[in-house]
């Protein structure tokens, strides 16, 4: 057990805790937004998939990363672009922008 | 530590910031896109800074890499249609599971070449990232498959399942221990990942096609907790935070849906819910029993006189695509002076906040849609309750019969209205296979057909009355 692996946890669970009190305030009207733009936000493994695809320590990892950085790639775009999509319909009034 | 590496430190500690802001916005539908784009720059500072990271030193795959992925990605998020959404973000979800555990694989052969930089910690969220991530990525995909009607959405079943499932899952955990004692083995690894991706299928057959709420923000927890771990493995306070933050929504959504449906977890994950049609006593009941129908004039003479109308969407108004139909119907009724309000139930849908998200697209503003909670005394003072589609969440049954599966699950009160019109392709039970009780109720008419038909007929009679 590092001092580092330590912090880590630390991070994991306070981090954890911090989730549970943002996202119990969400409202159910925007649960599936909640999903979707949650979704995008767990492709941040999109950072482990570049660095694994750029370090050239052999072809299969490079080819391991490369596949990881493409679905992690279209977990995020994908991922906010249909939050968006979906946001911008919520409106209080008909016609309202 | 190089000034290189406390800013990219620095970089990911404001994206994780940002992602923060972005759930926080979500909390009012105002602020809530503003979140979004926040928490996608959050995702671009990121991806930006580790561009610097020293040890990347060929930048070939990653151009390759991205470019396909943005292209499929982007052009996935602008056609989906609405009401296709709940596979849309299985897939994504999904995919990141997938991605989380590729991750991990490419560690383990850097590992495997060179174990003497191997730490404990290392080696043991390897393990658990590879098993979560492939468990996310083929559970993801079957749940999609299940949701766009490829694989049967209804439970598949075989004998001793939960036995079998078991019994798997104990040799994944099997291979993940040894390997974290004697590292290397590439072949059990290989065997780990298969057996890992197989039990994501296993796991996922028998849940019923109901129940997919559930999956998919299970599913959604369990693609935050594999980034969790590969952040663990790079040893990366960004992938730790982001993903603990989406395992913490998948659970807390996992959680909002079960007390929805009134059954633990458990119950949800190995019950196989919906496999047979159970006999409860509202069906023997029910045979005796029969149904009032009403023509499309009629019903708009009763909506087009009342005061207040409920509209009780269900799964059947998204299959129908009839959200738009419904928007037109209210709008006619709201120009004749009746107050149109919208009745969700947490599980309509196969997603949670399915419901709303198609009746925003039709452009039902947000604040005429309820929560099962804000409008259940309502009904009282409702003249018509009219059910779009919408089935088990309304049924009767589950307050008191002790027979019926969803005993205890608590539902709209549209029985509670003076009057009830029930939208309804034909007299078959719902997904769950029970009778529904409300359907013969003394105050209920049913208007037979497809849903966006009916709506069609209701609107052009409205405009007559």
């Amino acid at each position: 057990m590092t001092e580092a692996l330590l912090a880590a946890l630390y991070i994991f669970v306070v981090a954890m805790f911090l989730g549970f009190a943002v996202i119990t305030k969400v409202p159910p009207l925007l649960h599936t937004p909640l999903m979707s733009g949650s979704n995008a936000i767990s492709g941040i493994t999109i950072i482990g998939a570049l660095i694994v695809a750029g370090r050239q320590e052999g072809w299969l990892q490079t080819i391991l990363g490369l596949i990881a950085i493409i679905l992690a790639m279209i977990n995020v775009v994908g991922g906010y672009l249909v939050t968006d999509r979906m946001l911008q319909m919520f409106k209080r009034k008909p016609g309202e922008k | 530590m190089s000034l290189r590496d406390v800013l990219i430190a620095l970089a990911y500690m404001i994206a994780s910031a940002c992602f923060v802001i972005g759930l926080m916005w979500l909390q009012s539908p105002k602020r809530a896109r503003a979140g979004n784009l926040v928490s996608s720059l959050g995702m671009l500072l990121a991806i930006l800074a580790t561009l610097f990271v020293s040890g990347i030193k060929d930048y070939t795959m990653i151009i390759i890499g991205v470019l396909i992925g943005s292209t499929v990605g982007a052009v996935m998020a602008r056609t989906v249609k609405m009401t296709a959404m709940p596979q849309m973000v299985g897939i994504f979800n999904g995919f990141g599971g997938g991605a989380s555990a590729l991750v991990a694989a490419a560690e383990f052969f850097k590992y495997a070449t060179d174990p003497n930089m191997l730490t404990l910690d290392v080696s043991i969220t390897i393990m658990l990232a590879m098993i979560v991530g492939a468990v996310t990525f083929s559970g993801s995909m079957i749940a999609a498959g299940k949701l766009q009607g490829v694989v049967n959405e209804r439970p598949i079943t075989y004998p001793y399942q939960n036995v079998i499932n078991l019994i798997f899952f104990l040799t994944i955990v099997a291979a993940a221990v040894f390997l974290v004692i004697n590292f290397g083995h590439p072949w059990v690894f290989l065997y780990m990942t298969v057996a890992a991706l197989i039990f994501g299928v296993l796991f996922t057959i028998p849940i019923g096609g109901a129940d997919m709420p559930v999956v998919i923000c299970f599913l959604n927890a369990l693609s935050g907790i594999a980034a969790a771990m590969a952040g663990f493995v790079i040893k990366n306070n960004a992938l730790i935070i982001a993903g603990s933050l989406v395992g913490a929504s998948g659970v807390i959504l996992t959680q909002i849906m079960c007390w929805a449906m009134n059954r633990p977890i458990t119950n949800v994950l190995f019950g196989a819910f919906g496999a047979v049609v159970t006999a409860g006593s509202g069906s023997a009941t029910a045979t005796t029993k029969t149904v009032k129908p009403i023509q499309a004039d009629e019903a708009a003479i009763l909506l087009a006189y009342a005061q207040l109308v409920i509209i009780v969407p269900g799964y059947g108004m998204a299959v129908s695509q009839a959200q738009h139909a419904v928007r037109q119907l209210a709008d006619e009724l709201a120009k004749r002076g009746v107050t149109v309000k919208y009745a969700i139930h947490p599980v309509a849908g196969r997603m949670p906040g399915h419901m709303n998200v198609l009746l925003a697209e039709a452009n039902v503003p947000y604040d005429q849609l309820y929560d099962m909670d804000q409008i259940n005394d309502e009904f009282q003072n409702a003249d018509v309750a009219l059910i779009v589609g919408a089935n088990d969440v309304v049924n009767p049954a589950a307050r008191y019969d002790k027979s019926s599966p969803i005993y205890g699950m608590p539902i709209l009160n549209a029985d509670h209205a003076k009057q009830i019109i029930v939208l309804k392709r034909s007299m078959n039970p719902g997904f769950a296979g029970i009778e529904n009780e409300l359907f013969y109720n003394e105050k209920t008419r049913m208007l037979f057909g497809d849903a966006k038909e009916s709506l069609t007929k209701l609107i052009n009679e409205v405009k007559n009355v």
